[in-house]
């Protein structure tokens, strides 16, 4: 997917927000990530010259917390949780169907900027494991066989 | 503090003794639909009139969770279970305005011999004791004066007006209060050691980065409850000589955020936070900071660099963050369940919550029940319980008649403990004695369709993706034991695996920088000690046990159970299963199959197993 444009204004007021403090980077990223869907490239660029952090130290923050993608995202996110309570009622097999049914693999987006497929480490919703998120709505009790009818909700 | 008392009175004396439909509205039952059955008994009312006769209260998570959705009508405590939005109808009829029971929606034993009309009479909450918790289901988490009216902020009161810090300190200390987060540290004695540490200014920090996968009840605190843990920061922070504090919360918990957001507005407000708080002269501020997805964030000295907007590594602790943590200053980190326990250890004293007790762990613990379990969802209970009425008392047993094989506590960090352990009492030093911990309360049930070596290798991968990478013994030592059991668990391992296994889990025990390395073993050593048997099968028969590590595993139709109804043929992804003809049994195909289990999860005659 083609990188998107960002706005400085936008960008700016995201950075006022926290009054230009670099203790605040990572909500900034965060913020901006809510922006766009992701950190575009001149966003991280930006946030760098701005706060006079340099790009380096952006970019290790921007990749090591899981939250943050530096790869646009899709229309739609699912996030298979993989949490211990979800594992032993069987998340591996439904993360499996989920790469099936949008021929993808986890952690990458489909081809038709559709759905990006991710998976979390607990959701904290353990009572209704296996659990699904897809744009933060939750499908609980998940099997193999709901997989399809719950991707065919989302357009 | 007399105002907060007036403030109390007045709003008791504003709330008539009226009907309360308590509506859950917890992430578990959002799922179900939560809001939108509330928004339906808002519109009941105000459609039938009855707004001065009948409330709707939108509470956090009531804890039985594998009931959901839950709704209880006060004052009878009626408790309907499973409640779906095209119930609401009946339940506003039948229940609120002509008082009769509707028996379908009531919770019905697991022998179907009787049905349990009262919330307190369920078995799942009968044998608990919701200290702590309890409150979720009275109380609005948006509503400052849900909290007031039931003795909320009093303890705030009661500190500022007439102890010293010093008192607070000795108060929590002879309480015997140790951090749920994981670590058990008596909690006083961070406090106490931050007081006395040079450096101005001083920090408290509430850990609500629950990393642990399983573990549920921080949320469920810091969602439903809120305010609670701000009345213990703010005692926290009065004890410990800080005027600053910070609630770092996960980035998959956006209830939460809202949640204590509120909870922080209206409480300075009603000048609970802020300036000259009731007047004492003492001053607190809180903020909140949203986690960024990384577990080894919820270890101190990570969370800190986070919050200054580094990169969440930890670092080595000569120096105890009580004397140089966050921005290199003297810092009080706790868990959002022990805040929580502090209000409650200074309104009913310290010789009352040590009562609750064994004789190192004292007052009592939430934990998250779930996996296996009938009852899933979460429980508080007084410590020293033992394993078995958690499991079968209160969490109800195993489902579809299988039998239990382990008990995981402590999460990545934590053991597995087998059937003969059961009668353990669960506290700090007994889960540590088995090899396993308390962790923050995860509890997982697997039975015998878990296969314990697939158990401590999905620990071992999740601990290898969530390794920071500074310190060689957890960034390497993890991966390549996640290779030998990968190896095991595709029928490549050999019996030299387990010493080397064992010998690498001391290395990395002893090297590792952080409590995330030190720990990491745990789960690979407690299924080497107590389920060596599964391991030497992968290795020496190369077969998965319980059915499991699809190296090992095959699926194969059962005869004389196929009708040759044709519905797995319909399912299978791939294409992996022939219809011959009627009467005839289908033919899995093992070169084409994939083992996604489609077709065992369709049958419905039981005609597909795992061999």
């Amino acid at each position: 997917m083609p990188e998107i444009s960002v706005k400085n204004e936008t960008l700016n007021c995201i950075l006022d927000r926290y009054k230009r403090d670099r203790g605040q980077l990572i909500s900034i990223l965060q913020d901006i990530q809510a922006e766009y869907n992701y950190l575009p490239r001149e966003a991280v660029k930006f946030v760098s010259s701005e706060l006079g952090i340099p790009l380096s130290q952006v970019y290790s923050v921007a990749t090591f917390f899981k939250a943050f993608s530096l790869q646009p995202r899709g229309r739609h996110t699912i996030h298979v949780c993989m949490g211990t309570a979800c594992h032993v009622r069987g998340a591996a097999q439904i993360l499996q169907q989920m790469e099936n049914e949008t021929k993808t693999c986890c952690g990458e987006t489909t081809k038709d900027g559709k759905f990006t497929l991710e998976s979390v480490n607990c959701v904290g919703a353990c009572a209704l494991g296996p659990v699904v998120v897809v744009d933060g709505e939750y499908a609980g009790q998940m099997t193999v066989n709901k997989v399809k009818p719950l991707l065919e909700k989302y357009d | 503090m007399e105002e907060l008392q007036k403030k109390r009175s007045r709003i008791m004396d504003s709330r008539p003794d009226v009907s309360t439909i308590a509506v859950c509205c917890g992430t578990g039952c959002q799922a179900f639909g939560g809001e939108k059955v509330a928004q339906a008994f808002r519109e009941k009312i105000a459609e039938s009139g009855l707004q001065n006769s009948v409330a709707i209260k939108t509470t956090g998570c009531h804890g039985f969770c594998e009931r959901g959705l839950l709704v209880v009508i006060r004052p009878q405590n009626i408790f309907y279970q499973r409640v779906r939005l095209e119930d609401v109808d009946e339940i506003f009829n039948e229940t609120v305005i002509n008082g009769k029971i509707i028996e379908r929606l009531l919770y019905i034993t697991p022998d179907g011999s009787s049905k349990i009309t009262s919330e307190e009479e369920v078995p799942f909450y009968k044998k608990q004791m919701r200290l702590i918790f309890g409150a979720n289901g009275n109380i609005d988490p948006a509503e400052i004066d849900d909290y007031i009216a039931i003795g909320g902020y009093s303890a705030i009161a009661k500190v500022l007006s007439s102890m010293k810090p010093e008192q607070v300190i000795e108060e929590v200390s002879a309480a015997g209060l140790r951090g749920r987060g994981g670590g058990g540290f008596p909690a006083a004695t961070k406090w106490k050691s931050t007081r006395e540490a040079e450096g101005e200014p001083k920090y408290v920090i509430c850990n609500c980065d629950e990393g642990d996968p399983g573990a549920f009840m921080d949320r469920s605190l810091m969602e439903g409850n809120p305010h609670s843990i701000l009345e213990g920061m703010i005692i926290g922070a009065y004890a410990s000589g800080s005027n600053t504090g910070f609630i770092y919360i996960r980035n998959e918990y956006p209830l939460a955020v809202k949640n204590a957001e509120i909870a922080i507005r209206q409480a300075e407000e009603y000048g609970l936070l802020g300036e000259n708080i009731l007047g004492s002269g003492f001053n607190f501020s809180v903020h909140i900071n949203r986690g960024g997805g990384a577990f080894v964030c919820g270890e101190s000295t990570a969370l800190m660099a986070s919050i200054e907007g580094k990169v969440g590594e930890p670092r080595a602790k000569y120096v105890h963050t009580s004397e140089r943590g966050l921005y290199d200053r003297p810092t009080v980190l706790n868990n959002v369940e022990t805040w929580a326990n502090v209000p409650l250890i200074i309104n009913r004293g310290s010789a009352w919550f040590a009562s609750i007790c064994t004789e190192n762990s004292k007052g009592t613990k939430i934990f998250s029940l779930v996996g296996k379990i009938n009852n899933t969802g979460l429980v508080e209970v007084p410590m020293g319980i033992t394993l078995r009425e958690i499991i079968y008392e209160i969490g109800g047993g195993i489902p579809d008649g299988k039998r239990f094989k382990a008990v995981l506590t402590g999460g990545p960090s934590g053991g597995c403990i087998p059937e003969n352990l059961l009668d353990l009492p669960v506290d700090f030093d007994e889960l540590t004695r088995v090899g396993s911990m308390m962790g923050s309360g995860a509890m997982i049930v697997m039975d015998e369709d878990n296969c314990m070596v697939d158990i401590a290798r999905y620990f071992l991968k999740f601990l290898e993706e969530e390794s920071c990478g500074k310190c060689v013994p957890c960034r390497e030592g993890l991966k390549r034991m996640r290779q030998i059991l990968d190896d095991i668990c595709e029928g490549k391992g050999e019996e030299s695996h387990l010493e080397l296994l064992e010998e690498m889990s001391a290395a990395i025990g002893d090297g590792a920088l952080c409590g995330l390395g030190q720990t990491a073993p745990n789960p690979v050593l407690t299924t080497l000690k107590y389920f060596r048997d599964e391991y030497i099968s992968h290795i020496v028969d190369k077969k998965c046990p319980a059915g499991v590590c699809k190296a090992l595993i095959s699926y194969h139709i059962v005869n004389e159970n196929c009708t040759s109804c044709r519905l797995c043929v319909k399912k299978c992804p791939v294409g992996a299963i022939e219809f011959v003809d009627k009467k005839i049994p289908v033919v899995i195909h093992q070169d084409l199959c994939t083992k996604c289990g489609a077709c065992k999860e369709t049958c419905k005659f039981n005609a597909v197993e795992i061999r």
